[in-house]
């Protein structure tokens, strides 16, 4: 188990490395601190003495060196922008997007387990193949798209009337396909409950759930069809196995061989699978929050680039390169300690 | 009365443009304690009978027709639940690979207690128990580490003797073994094999052993039968069969063996190779193979005749037995 | 007596491909809807009723017309317009042409990648394989969207907005083409290791032939089938990558629109109620990446080994 620790933290630092070196190269490479800091007026000497001062005139290693070192003890530099320390701005923007990933989890858990191994045990009913045709466009549609046909049908509301208004059943059946619209899809609304820190909540009041909605779902929207079509195949795979059969054949019944002896198989790669998933949810949120004005770090990181804030941009992309190394090494973990045959030494039995 | 009887079975298997036949009027029967043979090569059809019993066999197949009687009810003709009654209960199987058999995310404890608990109503604890004690009689050491290990923690050979143990846990009448011993070590082999015999003595347990192996055969069953594809060719005491085959078939299959006699000797082939579901011979399949082939042989299949004490479905056999009828009564 | 030869198109006509394609609707339809969408963003100057990017052309006074059918519509824009008076129909149809000619770029590129980089991985091995895979797989575990958002953000600010908007279509293809290339070049390299074994590979380096060569001419052709299926779902995932990033800013700009930046200045209007601004090109943007996923899909249940399925 020491040794399994040993191994991954060693491969999350050499990550963290490489990615502190790409971002500070493109510190470097982007901005002349000084042009945001002093203004037009101020002398070409005393810019240089500015300069030499601030350590610009060092070389690439030290400086470096310097930023890693900051970065180690939680200064990633001062945003343009706000002005203040970019952790701050991060750390204020970070809950936001929180809650909106833990939504869209929570969906997807809920509904891609019992889809996908109803998909999979029967894969000729018309309901799975209702599922699967779902998911497939489900995959084409980008999730930016998804949203704005959410907004548009539960927030804007959809008036059709393809059926005659005069008519009572008429009018209810175009009642019926219309949509009324009316859930928010503007930020996060004004009835957040702080719980610590920074992080205002919007789990705990009527508003603000109504508020998460929307973007969960759409957040949810790329993923869920993704997952519902991995643990079908996976379990259809896991279902052809001998001891599948065998489990039949000393008599158990159809819910233990499908829930414990195939599910605890089948959900092994998708752990796995959904492991790296984690990578392209946040390359979403930063789409979902910019199509309903979500004030998490998503939003943040895109009016940086806007603003070419780019003491803001370097720290989100610190930060994020962090949660990811913190959650593939969690992932790994995981996956160690629910697959048997997986000696947490690292190695495979 | 039989304990098992089959009788004119049918399987097919479901397939775009059409069915193919996998077992064609299979019948025989299996007493009490006895313990049967079914030999072949790959293709056969063995597996697909040992399968068909308690009707497991994979999508598409399916039994298309016949009966399978065990004390007097058909299981061809039972639903899923009344059939998981039986299965690992009255009847239990064993199969080829113990390693793909087991599950590897469950414990051997989980595995064993579930089998137990799925027939009858009794604790945890007390089902440990009676799992314990089948692991001790199939010669398992440390019987209580081993509940609790996963099957890649043991060897091949332990991993076998677990599944033997299993099978034994509800104390069947009938257990079905479909190739027992073709993943094992060859060492291991014959320590399996003689586990295996010496329970279904011990017990009196019937026994269905599948198996292309002659010698194994030879060992351990009573009574054996010879298929070649999807049907039954010969039948009847082992001994008899062994010393004396009657079935062209089954007289390629025994001389094929390595004898132990001059070194250097070219090892004996039957020519040609079994056909597959899609290309079965009309009337005998064997026929394209058989140096004895006539042409009745190419019209239909032909019905079993009695050598001795074995059923033989051959017409070449059954022309020399009329002959020597025919000359008995000559002499007469 | 002469033997007939069979021609190429006899060839194919008798071929496996040709035959599960017929049988397949669901190909054939997504076929016949990606060529006529293929031709419709080719001939797009032709079939266009108007430039939209022609100024002189544009009447603000047509702004946000909706399509033919809805109360207000102008016959000459069965589409609608947009909120400067565009012809939606004709925006749409110079998008689809952006959208396709930046996703095939990019497939392009990133599979000219993947093949060099997979090759030069699976058949030297040792250091080289070690680093090349590390990268792809930081790349990958950072999602390429990420990476191709990444990259996007650093050229726009390198570049400047204007400058970045002229050279709008190569930059995306360039970027999306390095942030896509290690899914293609992971399937390359497992192939090389599985042909690497076989014993054409020991009969050519026997025979003398340079590395180079082995890779290129010996080992390549063979990994090239589970590439075809790879590079088709690529092409879908370029489109959405392209939408995405210029949804976000990142991408094409109004002067020039993709269907992404389409469906990004058009969903300032949809609270005005005039949806069809942005819900039009997300339409055609939705069915031209789904018939491509659904080919690939079918382009891989056929080259995949026949199981013998009932």
């Amino acid at each position: 188990m020491l040794a399994f620790l040993v191994q991954r933290i060693s491969q999350a630092l050499l990550v963290m490395f490489v990615i502190s070196v790409i971002a500070f190269a493109i510190q470097d490479g982007l901005g002349d601190p000084l042009q945001q800091m002093v203004g037009m007026s101020v002398s070409q000497d005393e810019r240089e003495a500015i300069r030499e001062d601030m350590g610009l005139n060092d070389s690439l290693v030290v400086q470096y060196f310097r930023f890693a070192a900051n970065a180690a003890q939680g200064d990633l530099g001062t945003s343009y922008f706000y002005g203040k320390p970019t952790l701050d701005v991060i750390l204020e923007h970070l809950p936001a997007t929180l809650e909106l990933v833990i939504g869209a989890s929570l969906i997807i858990l809920v509904f891609s387990v019992p889809i996908g191994v109803y998909a999979a045990i029967r894969p000729q009913a018309w309901l799975s193949k209702f599922f699967m045709g779902i998911s497939t466009v489900g995959i084409s549609i980008p999730v930016f798209l998804t949203a704005i046909v959410l907004i548009q049908l539960f927030s804007i509301g959809v008036a059709v009337n393809p059926f005659p208004q005069d008519a009572g059943w008429g009018r209810w059946l175009n009642g019926a396909l219309s949509t009324e619209g009316g859930l928010p899809s503007y930020g996060r609304g004004d009835e957040l409950t702080p719980l610590f820190g920074t992080w205002n909540s919007g789990f705990f009041s009527h508003d603000g759930i109504l508020h998460l909605i929307l973007p969960s779902v759409s957040l949810a929207s790329i993923m869920l069809p993704l997952f519902i079509r991995l643990i079908r195949a996976e379990m259809m795979e896991v279902l052809q196995s001998d001891y599948i059969r065998y489990a039949r054949a000393k008599g158990l019944g159809a819910g233990r061989v499908n829930f414990l002896h195939a599910l605890k198989n089948t959900m092994l790669p998708v752990i796995t699978v959904g492991g790296v998933q984690i990578g392209i949810m946040v390359a979403y949120t930063i789409l979902t929050e910019t199509v309903f004005q979500w004030p998490g770090v998503g939003l943040m990181f895109l009016e940086a680039i806007t603003r070419s804030d780019i003491p803001l941009i370097v720290a989100y992309l610190m930060v994020v390169g962090l949660i990811f190394v913190i959650t593939n090494t969690l992932v790994d973990l995981l996956y160690g300690l629910v697959n048997p045959t997986v000696k947490l030494t690292g190695k495979k039995a | 009365m039989s304990l098992l009887e089959v009788k004119d079975l049918d399987v097919r298997f479901a397939v775009r443009g059409g069915d193919l036949t996998a077992l064609r009027g299979i019948s025989f029967t299996l007493d009490k304690g006895e313990r049967l043979g079914l030999v072949g090569e790959s293709g056969a059809g063995k597996s697909v009978a040992a399968f068909s019993i308690l009707n497991l066999i994979a999508r598409p197949g399916y039994i298309a027709g016949g009966q399978i009687l065990f004390e007097g009810r058909d299981l061809a003709a039972m639903g899923e639940r009344e059939l998981r009654k039986i299965r690992g209960n009255r009847i239990a199987m064993i199969f080829q690979d113990p390693m793909m058999t087991l599950n590897p995310v469950l414990t051997i404890g989980t595995q064993m207690v579930e089998s137990i608990k799925a027939h009858r109503r009794i604790s945890k604890k007390a089902a440990r128990d009676v799992a314990l004690s089948k692991l001790n009689k199939v010669q398992i050491p440390s019987p209580e580490k081993r509940l609790d290990q996963y099957p890649h923690e043991l060897s091949g050979g332990m991993r076998q003797r677990v599944i033997i143990a299993i099978a034994l846990l509800m104390e069947p009448e009938i257990i079905i073994a479909d190739e027992p011993t073709t993943a094992l070590d060859v060492t291991i082999q014959a320590e399996i094999m003689a586990l295996l015999l010496e329970l279904c003595e011990q017990d009196n347990l019937a026994l269905m052993l599948i198996t292309h192996d002659l010698g194994v055969v030879s060992q351990v069953s009573q009574r054996m039968l010879v298929m070649y594809s999807g049907r039954i060719i010969e039948q009847g005491p082992t001994r008899e069969i062994i010393n004396d085959a009657q079935h062209p078939y089954t007289q390629g299959l025994i001389s094929a063996l390595p004898q132990m006699g001059e070194p250097g000797q070219r090892l004996f082939q039957i020519p040609g190779a079994m056909p597959s579901l899609k290309n079965v011979p009309s009337g005998c399949p064997f026929h394209p193979r058989c140096k004895f082939a006539m042409e009745q042989c190419e019209l239909t299949m032909p019905e079993y005749v009695r050598s001795g004490n074995v059923d033989v479905a051959c017409y070449e056999v059954s022309n020399l037995i009329a002959r020597e009828k025919g000359m008995q009564k000559v002499e007469f | 007596m002469t033997t007939a030869t069979i021609s190429r198109w006899d060839r194919f006509r008798e071929s496996f491909l040709w035959y599960s394609f017929k049988r397949d609707k669901i190909a054939i339809i997504s076929f016949i809807v990606l060529l006529a969408m293929v031709l419709a963003a080719i001939f797009a100057p032709l079939l266009a009723p108007a430039d939209p990017y022609d100024l002189a052309q544009i009447n603000i006074m047509n702004s946000e017309l909706p399509p033919a059918g809805m109360a207000g519509s102008d016959p000459a824009f069965p589409l609608g317009t947009d909120a400067q008076g565009r012809d939606m129909l004709s925006t749409i149809l110079y998008g689809t042409r952006v959208s396709l000619l930046i996703g095939f770029g990019a497939v392009v590129l990133q599979a000219a990648l993947g093949i060099v980089f997979g090759l030069l991985a699976g058949y030297l091995g040792g250091r080289v394989d070690s680093i090349l895979m590390r990268i792809a797989d930081v790349q990958l575990s950072f999602s390429t969207l990420m990476v191709a958002i990444i990259v996007g953000a650093v050229f726009k600010a390198s570049f400047g907005n204007l400058m970045f908007g002229e050279i709008a279509i190569y930059m995306l293809i360039f970027i999306i083409g390095i942030a896509e290339w290690p899914q293609i070049a992971r399937t390359v390299r497992a192939s090389v290791l599985a042909e690497k074994k076989k014993e054409y590979v020991d009969a050519a380096k026997v025979m003398g032939f340079r590395t180079g060569r082995i890779m290129f001419r010996h080992i390549l052709p063979n990994t090239l089938s589970p590439i075809f299926v790879i590079a088709t779902v690529q092409i879908a995932n370029a489109i959405i990558s392209e939408a995405a990033l210029s949804f976000l800013g990142l991408g094409m700009p109004e002067t020039q629109p993709s269907l992404g930046s389409l469906i990004k200045s058009g969903f300032d209007y949809i609270q005005s109620g005039s949806w069809w601004i942005t819900l039009l090109p997300g339409l055609v943007l939705v069915v031209l990446v789904l018939v491509i996923n659904l080919l690939g899909d079918w382009l891989r249940d056929v080259m995949n080994p026949r199981l013998y399925k009932g």
